[in-house]
């Protein structure tokens, strides 16, 4: 096991460093001189040779990829403009609310998942059956945020239960702090739910019709314990993978939902940095979300040799 | 007829059921694809006679009729600015679907080249896979955002930073096809007959390498529409106040509790042509390929017994 964390750690290195490359040539890719836009129209020569040397922008492409770099490894993503702060104080603020909607939605989503595909895999072909399937179908063609603000809507005009934008940290009180975050949480976790519940109905259909399941049935198990102890524990490794996988939906879909809801976390910083030009804002909380993507995804794979015995051994 | 028909009662009555389930599949395969196919010639058609469609044009401001409700005069009611929002949906059905299709196009194009490309030769293979492997790694609308705000909101910029986000999808799903028609014999009769490797990877390999792209193909369309409507959301996609259905929605969110219809209607517009799409995409995989699901067991199966 500790050699297959190894050669996976050392996998992805290549990646990380295309990753860095893509994120740091963001500022390269505005037509024109980044230093010039950042002032605007009014400023002079001088000004902007000077904002230059400031960014680091007059230096050969090659050196400012060097000092980038050199700064992101010691932990230094550089200054906001806009903000004035470095950016990884900016981003590390804005994180908390993000980790709690993610959490939320992503715990919302696995339960309503597994809920929904194990009952449609148990019903097949019933109207129960149909009606989930329909349900996920739907689930992954409408946009978060117009599901977000339908759900407004009904909440902000007729039920008036549950605030429609906002935030309370969690020292405010668990209460507070989930309440608002329940709109949101419901938004990114159903469409979650989708995606998932169509992954476990098919593996879970898929173990179902394997020969032990008859073995299992035929020696007088328990369906409950079939489907959760047996097919659960077998279909688990894709049903894993989507999870994994759909945890960069929940961070991009929070960029979304947090602007919808009106959220402080780290998509809003995002998209408020757009209009901003805040280019070093939106380059180090890219860095900084993708590189936890990368170690989620990793941290799934990882998970699979627990889940499944068989992967563990063949891999040693 | 009489004669032959009491020995072959029981194999006709047989196939006749046999024929019948497969019809029966069939049928519920291509209820799917005859939904999607409808839905998506319903949008196709409202995008194409969108200008004969109303006596507005997509800009055009009524100052007098801010905020009205459906009625006759505007179907789907006017916006903030007394705009007609049927016509501005329309409008910005067209752009979705104008985005969705370049971005599919391109895509396909370029992600064919570099997944042959890696397919035949190693050295490209280790620098191209790399570079997907990277781009892979970023959850997709950051990377988009990312693109966008480097060169600014723009039609043509979203089709761009979408094209570069299904580009490693489109290569990674092609290479692995070719690698498997590398192998076939006629390829290999081909070197044989001393073709030229430019003649084999784009004449016979690229048409073979092609299949799973269909199926694939109608899923960038249905994400790339749903991508450049966030985007739009958000205000780093079509600038305002060109209609796109993302930023129609972005409008409606300020008036929400005055005037849902400039939330419902943009956005069943654009639930109804993604909706389609999926439909078309999962319709289209069952008809071409039948065994896929039934596969599926199988080769895991295969994959997880050996050592």
């Amino acid at each position: 096991m500790g050699g297959y964390v190894v050669r996976r750690l050392l996998s992805l290195v290549p990646v990380l460093l295309v990753v860095a490359i893509v994120v740091f040539s963001i500022i390269h890719l505005t037509p024109g001189d980044p230093a010039a836009i950042l002032l605007g129209e009014e400023a002079n020569k001088a000004e902007i040779d000077d904002m230059k040397s400031k960014m680091g922008l007059d230096k050969p492409i090659y050196e400012q990829f060097g000092i980038w770099i050199w700064g992101v490894l010691s932990g230094n993503l550089g200054q906001s403009i806009f903000l004035h702060k470095p950016v990884t104080e900016a981003f590390f603020e804005r994180l908390g609310p993000t980790l709690s909607l993610t959490v939320i939605a992503q715990a919302i989503g696995v339960a309503l998942a597994l809920l929904l595909g194990i009952t449609a895999a148990k019903r097949r072909g019933t109207a129960i059956d149909q009606s989930v399937m329909s349900f996920s179908m739907l689930g992954i063609s409408i946009p978060s945020f117009l599901l977000g603000s339908l759900l407004v809507m009904l909440f902000g005009v007729k039920l008036r239960c549950l605030p429609v934008a906002g935030y309370q940290p969690l020292s405010a009180g668990l209460w507070p702090h989930l309440k608002y975050l329940i709109l949101p949480g419901i938004v990114l976790g159903v469409i979650q739910a989708a995606l998932i519940a169509r992954m476990t109905r098919s593996s879970i259909l898929d173990v179902l019709s394997e020969n032990f399941m008859k073995t299992a049935k035929a020696k007088g198990v328990k369906e409950k314990t079939i489907i959760y102890t047996h097919a659960l524990r077998v279909s688990f490794i894709p049903i894993l993978t989507v999870i994994g996988e759909s945890f960069g939906g929940l961070v991009t879909g929070a960029a979304v939902i947090e602007t919808l809801f009106n959220i402080p976390g780290v998509g809003q910083l995002i998209v408020n940095s757009i209009s901003r030009r805040d280019y070093s804002v939106i380059q180090g909380s890219v860095l900084l979300v993708t590189v936890a993507y990368v170690f989620i995804n990793l941290i799934v794979d990882l998970l699979y040799g627990l889940v499944d015995p068989r992967i563990r051994l063949s891999k040693k | 007829m009489a004669a032959h028909s009491e020995t072959v009662t029981a194999p006709t009555a047989l196939r006749r059921r046999e024929r019948r389930q497969l019809a029966v599949s069939r049928f519920l395969a291509n209820r799917l694809l005859t939904f999607g196919a409808v839905i998506l010639l319903v949008v196709v058609l409202l995008a194409a006679i969108a200008p004969v469609a109303t006596p507005y044009g997509p800009l055009q401001i009524d100052p007098v009729n801010r905020l009205k409700g459906p009625s006759w005069q505007h179907l789907f009611g006017t916006d903030n600015f007394g705009r007609d929002v049927f016509t501005r949906a329309v409008y910005g059905l067209r752009i979705s679907v104008a985005v969705g299709f370049a971005v599919t196009a391109i895509a396909s194009l370029i992600g064919m080249i570099v997944g042959l490309l890696s397919a035949c030769y190693s050295v490209l293979d280790a620098i191209f896979m790399r570079i997907c492997d990277g781009l892979f790694a970023f959850p997709s609308i950051l990377l988009a955002i990312s693109i966008m705000a480097a060169l600014g909101p723009h039609p043509g910029n979203v089709v761009i930073a979408l094209s570069i986000i299904f580009i490693p999808s489109v290569a990674r799903i092609i290479r692995s096809k070719a690698l498997v028609v590398r192998e076939l014999t006629y390829i290999e009769a081909l070197h044989a007959q001393g073709a030229s490797s430019w003649r084999i990877i784009w004449i016979h390999m690229a048409p073979n390498a092609l299949s799973p792209l269909i199926i694939q193909s109608t899923y960038i369309f249905a994400v790339s529409i749903l991508t450049e409507a966030s985007l739009s959301f958000l205000g780093a996609g079509i600038p305002s106040p060109s209609p796109s259905l993302g930023n129609m929605l972005y409008d409606g969110k300020a008036v929400i509790y005055n005037a849902w219809w400039m939330t419902v209607f943009p956005g069943s517009f654009l639930l109804l042509v993604v909706l389609g799409l999926n439909l078309f995409g999962d319709g289209l995989r069952d008809v071409l390929d039948p065994r896929a699901s039934r596969m599926k067991g199988g080769r895991r199966r295969g994959n997880k017994t050996s050592p």
